[in-house]
């Protein structure tokens, strides 16, 4: 379990972005985190995984205080994070990232079943370099494998359906649902997809740096949901718009 | 021959205590063993040191081997290697150079090598240099490489140079007939007080031709580069040249890329970029669980392999 204690925040010019974040994630259960845009969920999510510090607060791993280990400790306790943005490499493979994601050497068979989970031939895609020739949704499920090839107790995406396209974003969903069948430890997804939003167990929303709502998905997304048909109340096309 | 041109051999070219194919052993400044075959010629040059090598038209498959290796200091190696390859022929040319030096005088080697590719010949050619030795005599490799290609003409050149020597000063020049093809594959490292220059001049005089250059490096320790393209356009054409350089330390580089289009359909691009390693690059392998200087290994490996 995966627990953040007073966790606040604040980017480099004193804007706070996150206040004083109580939040728990449980073993077992997918957590989706959502919310609008600016609002704090990716800076959450860096924090997690170690690539912020917290100005304030403590996060608890398994009930070990992690708060001080940097980007490396924290991966090897057993964090993983799937970028929004992927980093490309120049002269490193799909292969090598993956090796280096499982801390080992990968034969075809173990390439292929983890790159088929994304919807790639490990044949077409395990000696590729992880460059500029991968487009957007290419690269976007290279990480997702990363991610899934180092199998750890807490994995973090962050918006992993952001750059796919239509297609591919069905097979994502089939990826959290057979990783969420087979979860011993706990699932955490940065998103503002519907799709993604019903196969939840759990949803936290965050608006301007606090958590706003969160409990079981039955409880928390129609609420969303209905926020999201009002629209905005402002907007003259909208029914029900407000005449000034 | 003795051990340590035996171990340069091991690391430079593909010698497992013999070469398949022709070859020839150049150690110290001198011939030390070559082999003909049925459809490559090796023969000492008449007026100058060093090798005419025929590839006989419509030879395929075959290698030629012609390693240069210095084993100590006090020696200033300068050979000329001209390689007439007839048409249709597809051969493997590997030519790596080793100097190793334990002594506190300069060791050299200067390969001034000329490929002279006729009609639809292609040519793979290898290229491996390294530095060894405990001495504080400079080690130093001088290649000066002239390509000239004929109609469909093609040569692929893989050249690298991975640490150990002090200074090298690295000439290509190349001519580019009708439809013939020509990519060049470099890859630098430089250390401590290293000094590296890589010039390329390429002419490209034939519609269809196209030349593809691609250079990558790593500045470490207080080492110099310096990088200087040409590509001349003067026919129908593509040119592409791409100068990727990562600093490390104080390590410095300075590259000039220069694109010279003479002919209106002439298609000429250049791509060059010089900085540290990405810190993104570091984090995203450090969330895999490597340590910085792991991080950092695993990159250059990668960019240099």
């Amino acid at each position: 379990m995966l627990q953040l204690c007073g966790i606040s925040w604040a980017a480099p010019d004193g804007d706070s972005i996150l206040k004083n974040v109580d939040l728990a994630f449980p073993d077992g259960k997918l957590t989706v985190i959502t919310g609008p845009n600016g609002g704090g969920k990716t800076t959450l999510a860096k924090l997690i995984a170690g690539l912020q510090t917290p100005d304030s607060g403590r996060i608890l791993l398994d009930g070990q205080d992690i708060t001080g280990f940097g980007v490396t400790e924290r991966a090897r306790a057993g964090i993983s994070y799937a970028f929004q943005q992927p980093v490309r490499f120049k002269g490193l493979t799909v292969r090598d990232l993956l090796e280096l994601a499982a801390r080992s050497q990968l034969d075809e068979t173990q390439l292929c079943t983890l790159l088929s989970k994304v919807g790639l031939c490990a044949r077409d895609y395990m000696d590729r370099e992880i460059n500029n020739s991968l487009s957007g949704g290419e690269i976007k499920r290279i990480e997702i494998a990363s991610v899934l090839a180092r199998n750890t107790k807490l994995m973090i995406f962050d918006e992993p359906e952001a750059g796919i396209d239509l297609w591919s974003f069905a097979g994502l969903i089939d990826v959290f649902l057979d990783v969420r069948r087979s979860l011993k430890g706990t699932l955490v997804i940065i998103s503002h997809q519907e799709r993604i939003l019903s196969i939840a167990d759990e949803i936290v929303v965050i608006s301007g740096g606090s958590v706003t709502a969160q409990g079981p998905k039955a409880q928390i997304l129609p609420g969303l949901l209905r926020e999201d048909r009002e629209g905005c109340a402002w907007c003259p096309n909208q029914e029900g718009a407000k005449v000034s | 021959m003795n051990s340590i041109t035996q171990k340069l051999l091991e690391t430079i070219s593909n010698w497992t205590g013999s070469f398949p194919g022709a070859y020839s052993i150049r150690e110290d400044g001198q011939c030390a063993e070559f082999r003909s075959t049925e459809h490559i010629r090796i023969e000492p040059k008449a007026d100058l040191p060093g090798l005419d090598i025929h590839v006989l038209p419509g030879t395929t498959g075959e290698t030629v081997s012609i390693p240069a290796c210095v084993t100590h200091g006090d020696i200033d190696d300068l050979v000329y290697n001209d390689f007439y390859i007839g048409e249709g022929a597809d051969v493997t040319i590997s030519a790596g150079c080793g100097v190793h030096n334990e002594s506190g005088e300069p060791a050299r080697h200067n390969g001034v090598h000329r490929f002279f590719l006729e009609k639809n010949a292609h040519v793979l050619y290898l290229e491996k240099h390294i530095g060894t030795g405990g001495g504080a005599g400079k080690r130093s490799i001088d290649p000066v490489t002239s390509v000239f290609l004929k109609e469909g003409a093609s040569l692929e050149m893989d050249t690298s140079q991975i640490g150990g020597l002090d200074d090298s000063n690295r000439k290509t020049t190349a001519e580019l007939a009708e439809n013939a093809k020509l990519t060049i594959r470099e890859r630098l490292l430089t250390e401590g007080d290293q000094k590296a220059a890589t010039e390329f001049d390429v002419e490209i005089n034939g519609d269809g031709a196209g030349v593809d250059l691609v250079s990558r490096s790593v500045a470490r320790g207080n080492s110099r580069q310096t990088y200087r393209s040409r590509i001349a356009g003067n026919a129908r054409c593509t040119g592409h040249s791409e100068c990727d350089a990562i600093l490390s330390e104080n390590g410095s580089v300075s590259a000039s890329p220069e694109l010279d289009a003479r002919n209106e359909d002439a298609s000429l691009i250049h791509e060059a970029a010089i900085g540290k390693i990405a810190g993104e690059q570091l984090l995203k392998l450090k969330t895999l669980g490597l340590t910085e200087a792991e991080a950092e290994a695993k990159i250059i490996e990668g960019f240099l392999r």
